[in-house]
């Protein structure tokens, strides 16, 4: 009776008893495994349908007065890009985000225009796109010149070899972001908002234990949870679709440190809604909330690029956004944590924001 | 023999804004006895015993429990204290052996689950979930969470609401029980008949004071000697002991 007593081993009994609870609960196992999973499978088996557009890196020294680029830029399925260096063109080329590098040259002899088009093995079927929009364009320009047998414009490809970008490197972080934050916002608000209603917690509150073992005992467990179920979808993505692990082992344990810090950020909306919930069907909703939009604009299913323009500036204002988009960048591009140190930073402050929210809203009893 | 004091309650007060729950009340309890607070619902029984139990703040008034302060020690009160709630659950998906590892580590005691259940009768049930118990199982197994710190006093509410008469009396020898290996017993419940058969002493609560403090038996001789007579002569059974005499005092599996 007299031994010293240790908070340590009742946040650990806690911990376990929490984590126990959460294996053996329908809903948290459905959450973090299910959905995902389900997801994943869905998408990677109708993979590589609906081409949206075909991203075209414009090299610096284009001409861009000529008729070859002018008759480009009305092709609607061509998007143009400017604003990237000649370093993040080539680097993205390689990774699949823009398909082709186009840098058309005006020459004083015939043929007058030169197309340099440099495809990517990275950007798959959509290489045959351009090159048919672009076969159109020659074949309309050199037929509109009266007297020339000689060609004014011809086109040279060359074809760089890429990292192929397959659906489950874009799908998979995705689902795993969205898993993260299923299983912080409506495990953590289900669990304390139902053992404040049953009197758990106010029978806990009889025995010598403290309110943050409390809080650190079901954090460890859920936390605990979410990064076994991380781990489970990473391998079942790798091993069973072909997901891309840039450093292997390495990028795992990266994907995994940003999945505990999301998940942690995510905690924060739980403890929120088990404040302002008055009772167990009333989470949910006011979950979904916070869920939902999340799950739509946060690039969980498509990129947030293909936003019209209004809409993306809310996307980039949700934490799941930031999240997801490290998780790409770390397991497709082999991004080291600190290259991603934007994104956690932005999670981060989120997760400033909500605490000091959930420490206003929470309730014991 | 001189009796000595585990519980001391000076002049407590609780105040629910402008609802004077409980309005300056004052009792002891003794060490070893059974004390029951006794009174109709709403009287400030289980407020009073929540503030004893250091699970609410009090308003006023001074308690003391097993020598130490409730306002300057209330957690070496925890670790001397066993307490059952009216109505509390427990930790969803565990069963009950795992729900007394749960309060060991809690109390950051090693104690057998087994050894624990044992002590209610309810080892066969090791395995099975708290909602899966019948009413005086519950209760059974509620209390023996409060028995998990070989506490000095254990606190019941109303642990017998709700249970049938083989079941309740199963639930009194088991508080007798308690109370014979030298565990005081604070109880509440609105049955006379169990406060009379089960409680060394009784208080009973109205509108938030105490309007006697006394045994069972003085309260009845007091009544008594007053000149009471009960309406109808007094049968020699009640229907009760008919119930408990046609279907035996077994306690059963419900």
């Amino acid at each position: 009776m007299n031994q010293e007593y240790s908070n340590f081993k009742a946040t650990l009994a806690i911990a376990k008893a929490s984590f126990r609870s959460i294996v053996r609960s329908p809903s948290s196992v459905v959450f973090t495994l299910l959905f995902p999973l389900i997801f994943i499978l869905v998408f990677g088996f109708i993979s590589g349908g609906g081409v949206i557009s075909v991203d075209v890196g414009v090299a610096k020294t284009n001409d861009t007065l000529n008729p070859v680029y002018q008759a480009l830029k009305k092709v609607s399925i061509v998007k143009l890009i400017h604003d990237q260096t000649p370093e993040q063109m080539q680097s993205n080329l390689q990774k699949g985000t823009i398909d082709a590098i186009i840098n058309i040259q005006k020459n004083t002899v015939a043929p007058y225009f030169t197309a340099n088009i440099e495809y990517s093995k990275a950007s798959g079927e959509k290489e045959n796109i351009l090159r048919s929009a672009l076969n159109n364009i020659f074949y309309e320009i050199n037929a509109h010149i009266p007297n020339g047998p000689p060609p004014v414009a011809e086109i040279k490809e060359t074809t760089i070899s890429g990292r192929e970008y397959k659906t489950i490197d874009f799908i998979l972080p995705g689902q795993l972001g969205f898993a993260l934050l299923s299983t912080g916002v409506f495990g953590t608000a289900f669990v304390f908002l139902s053992l404040r209603i049953t009197l758990v917690i106010k029978r806990f509150f009889a025995t010598p234990v403290k309110r943050y073992s409390i809080v650190i005992g079901e954090a460890i467990a859920r936390i605990s949870f979410a990064l076994i179920g991380a781990l489970f979808i990473i391998l079942i993505g790798k091993f069973a679709f072909g997901f891309t692990l840039v450093h292997g082992a390495v990028t795992v344990l990266n994907m995994l440190l940003l999945s505990l810090i999301g998940v942690v950020v995510f905690m924060g909306f739980g403890f929120v809604v088990s404040g302002i919930a008055k009772n167990e069907s009333t989470v949910p909703p006011i979950a979904n909330m916070i869920t939902l939009p999340q799950f739509l604009l946060s690039g969980t299913f498509f990129s947030i690029n293909v936003f019209p323009a209004w809409l993306q500036p809310i996307s980039r204002a949700l934490p799941l956004t930031y999240l997801n988009d490290a998780l790409r960048k770390v397991a497709f591009e082999g991004a080291s944590l600190m290259d991603v140190s934007h994104q956690v930073l932005v999670m981060l402050i989120w997760g400033v924001v909500i605490y000091t929210v959930a420490v206003k809203t929470f309730k014991w009893e | 023999m001189a009796k000595k004091s585990i519980i001391t309650v000076k002049n407590l007060v609780k105040n629910y804004g402008d609802f004077n729950a409980v309005k300056g009340i004052s009792f002891e309890v003794y060490e070893g006895e059974i004390f029951g607070l006794l009174g109709p619902n709403g009287a400030g029984k289980t407020t009073t015993l929540e503030i004893i139990e250091t699970l609410r703040e009090k308003t006023s008034g001074e308690i003391t429990v097993d020598g130490f302060n409730i306002d300057t020690d209330a957690g070496s009160i925890k670790k001397r204290i066993g307490v059952q709630l009216q109505a509390a659950g427990y930790y969803p998906n565990l069963n009950l052996s795992e729900l007394i590892e749960l309060f060991s580590g809690l109390y950051g005691i090693q104690r057998s689950p087994l050894e624990m259940l044992k002590k209610v009768a309810l080892t066969d049930k090791a395995k099975a979930k708290y909602k899966e118990l019948s009413g005086g199982q519950k209760q059974r197994f509620s209390i023996a969470t409060t028995l998990i710190n070989n506490p000095r006093i254990v606190f019941l509410d109303e642990p017998t609401t709700g249970l049938d008469p083989q079941a309740r009396r199963n639930l009194w020898d088991l508080i007798r029980e308690i109370r014979d290996q030298g565990t005081t017993v604070v109880i509440t419940t609105h049955y006379m008949d169990e406060a009379e058969v089960l409680c060394d002493r009784v208080a009973f609560v109205d509108g938030g004071n105490i309007i006697g403090v006394d045994t069972p038996d003085n309260f009845i001789d007091k009544l008594v000697a007053s000149g009471f007579e009960r309406p109808k002569e007094v049968k020699l059974a009640s229907l009760e002991d008919v119930f408990i005499n046609m279907t035996g005092k077994e306690w059963r599996a419900e």
